[in-house]
């Protein structure tokens, strides 16, 4: 995949909805080669500022940029072709196959040079997210957590060089949760922008460049894993002690919940 | 991750099956437009059609002997032939835009009272006597009425970018109701030969069609597919979702207005002229989809020969079932298409596991 990332620029973004502030003047710079996890409490706006990244929601004040565009006044053709949007919500309205699925993510290159590289495009994707074999399914039949790997390789397959990723790994199993991380990674490696919402800390501790930490509406911390990811520091905004270890195997923080006296022994 | 690919069969909507169900179609399609100028009280050998069809045209030398039934041929039978077909492969376009835009199987021009809403525009028209200034006042009269109902369904069954069932139908009910009184207020007001004229026309029929009201019929149709036509890929898009259309590039509420509008203009045309013929935008792109799957593109060219099938056959059921009576065409759709709404109900129940 040769696709350049784009630095995604978000300044002061504010947004309200349904008359509450989910958002209170974040700002957030990434740029191409970095793997940016977004981190927070529920209802702390991670995914609301995904959407406002994605262009999705009206800002109150502040901008977003992607590369030299404007999110709010760019054509949706123009944006498509800059970044690919993994959303939360993996339903189809009809029985699609899985592979018409993924081949939906070429509609912003038709009838341009890149065209060509649709079957090959696909075939990658397919192959990138472990769906490969589901290819000929229609997309009702398959379990939450293939579906999702599905509009994983839908993201893939748009090969805009920025991926905006809103929990990929919510409905998957341990092995496939990491192997989600590691191609997002390799493709943060290869140059690629990545933007990822994650609920779980020792992930994103082990395969994020930098992490986000949102919590009411605010950017409360914004920094590299071991910056961030302190012990007194998550214990405060997730509102539940934790103690942070490095993983055994790699070094990586592990964040541990404290939970002397809730379980058996 | 881990595993390679050399190859990956692409399945872009069976384009085998798309073929072979495009040239049956076609060839039904003709079979029963041949048939159906055949049969009747003045009955024409099916031999006779085409030869008929080319004598009138000049092509051939007319012949004395045939001239009796080349008038019925070319004067009765074939403008409600070709009304039929058009008619019904503009509900069945109308069905399946409106199953996309509304993200989900159950919308249809007359389960959710665009319909209704459009024949409240024809029956204003009859009543107030200005339909007889030309062909086109009931048809515009239509669009108008039929364009405000399916805006107005649009904007109160939807939320969250998708439309839940209950809600589509309870919609469809509201409207049916409010369009309903409506045309009972036209018909009330209508003097006796109006008043007849709403009544046999709200049932649905293609009887008396004319040469003037297919080329009236035609070009708008047309227009109506090649619009159509034009939105196939983007509203496979939106199948995923308002969001996820639009980070593929999807200009939405765009696509939402265009579409509402050929939706409008389809039903209206087709409401003007024949009344409401229920169902066949439901049932229609419901059995092509299990044929040749979902893809909007094959799906709008199947349903559209498939419409025009369905309500040719009907019509010529309809008008024959019973000697020397011409059954509403309307009751026939209603009557086979109201159980089949029933059963896909339930079963869109069971899948999702509730009324979603």
């Amino acid at each position: 995949m040769t696709a350049a990332g784009s630095t995604v620029r978000a300044e002061g973004v504010t947004v309200e909805l349904g008359g509450r502030t989910v958002l209170d003047a974040v700002s957030l710079r990434v740029e191409p080669g970095e793997l940016v996890a977004v981190i927070g409490p529920n209802g702390a706006g991670k995914s609301t500022l995904l959407a406002a990244l994605a262009g999705d929601v009206p800002l109150q004040a502040g901008s977003v940029r992607l590369g030299g565009l404007d999110v709010a006044s760019s054509p949706p053709r123009d944006l498509a072709r800059l970044r690919a949007v993994m959303p939360q919500d993996h339903t189809i309205a009809f029985p699609f196959p899985v592979a018409d699925v993924v081949g939906m993510a070429r509609a912003p290159w038709a009838r341009t040079p890149h065209e060509d590289e649709d079957d090959d495009a696909v075939a990658a994707a397919l192959a990138a997210a472990g769906v490969t074999h589901l290819a000929d399914r229609p997309m009702p039949s398959l379990s939450g957590g293939e579906r999702a790997r599905v509009t994983f390789a839908r993201a893939l397959a748009q090969r805009t060089g920025t991926l905006l990723l809103d929990e990929p790994t919510a409905s998957l199993d341990i092995g496939h949760q990491e192997d989600v991380l590691t191609e997002s990674r390799r493709l943060a490696d290869d140059g690629w922008t990545v933007v990822v919402v994650l609920h779980d800390l020792t992930l994103a501790a082990a395969y994020a460049d930098r992490i986000a930490l949102l919590a009411d509406g605010r950017l409360v911390a914004v920094g590299e894993p071991d910056e961030v990811l302190t012990a007194d520091r998550v214990s405060e905004v997730y509102g539940h002690p934790v103690v942070v270890v490095p993983d055994p195997l790699t070094g990586a923080a592990l964040i541990v919940p404290d939970r002397r006296g809730r379980v058996r022994r | 991750m881990l595993q390679r690919t050399t190859s990956v069969p692409r399945t872009r909507a069976r384009p085998g099956r798309v073929t072979l169900a495009t040239l049956v179609l076609v060839a039904v399609l003709a079979v029963s437009a041949v048939l159906a100028a055949a049969v009747g009280q003045y009955p024409i050998p099916t031999g006779e059609v085409v030869p008929g069809v080319l004598r009138t045209l000049h092509l051939v030398p007319s012949d004395p002997a045939h001239l009796l039934a080349d008038r019925v041929l070319t004067g009765v039978r074939l403008p409600r032939v070709a009304l039929a077909v058009l008619v019904g492969a503009a509900l069945a376009a109308a069905g399946t835009l409106m199953q996309a835009v509304f993200a989900n199987p159950l919308a249809d021009p007359s389960v959710v009272g665009v319909s209704s809403g459009a024949a409240l525009g024809a029956s204003f028209g009859v009543v107030s006597g200005i339909a007889t200034v030309g062909t086109w006042t009931t048809p515009a009269l239509a669009f108008g009425t039929g364009l405000a109902t399916t805006l107005a369904v649009y904007l109160l069954s939807r939320s969250g970018g998708r439309t839940e069932v209950v809600t589509l139908v309870l919609t469809g009910i509201a409207v049916n109701a409010f369009a309903g009184a409506g045309i009972a207020l036209m018909t009330f007001l209508a003097d006796q030969q109006a008043r007849e004229q709403i009544v046999f026309w709200q049932l649905g029929s293609v009887n008396g069609a004319l040469w003037s009201e297919v080329l009236v019929a035609l070009p708008v149709i047309a227009v109506g597919l090649a619009g159509s036509a034009t939105l196939t890929r983007s509203l496979d898009l939106l199948a995923l979702g308002e969001r996820p259309a639009r980070h593929l590039g999807v200009d939405v509420e765009r696509l939402r207005v265009v579409a509402i509008v050929l939706v409008a203009l389809l039903v209206g045309i087709g409401v003007a002229f024949t009344g409401i013929v229920a169902f066949v935008g439901l049932v229609v792109p419901h059995l092509m989809r299990m044929l040749i799957g979902p893809a909007h593109g094959p799906l709008l060219l199947t349903s559209t020969l498939g419409g025009g099938a369905l309500v040719l056959v009907a019509d010529t059921v309809a008008r024959s079932l019973v000697p020397n009576a011409d059954l509403p065409l309307g009751l026939l759709t209603s009557l086979v298409g109201g159980p089949f709404f029933f059963w896909l109900l339930r079963r869109t129940r069971r899948r999702s596991g509730g009324w979603a």
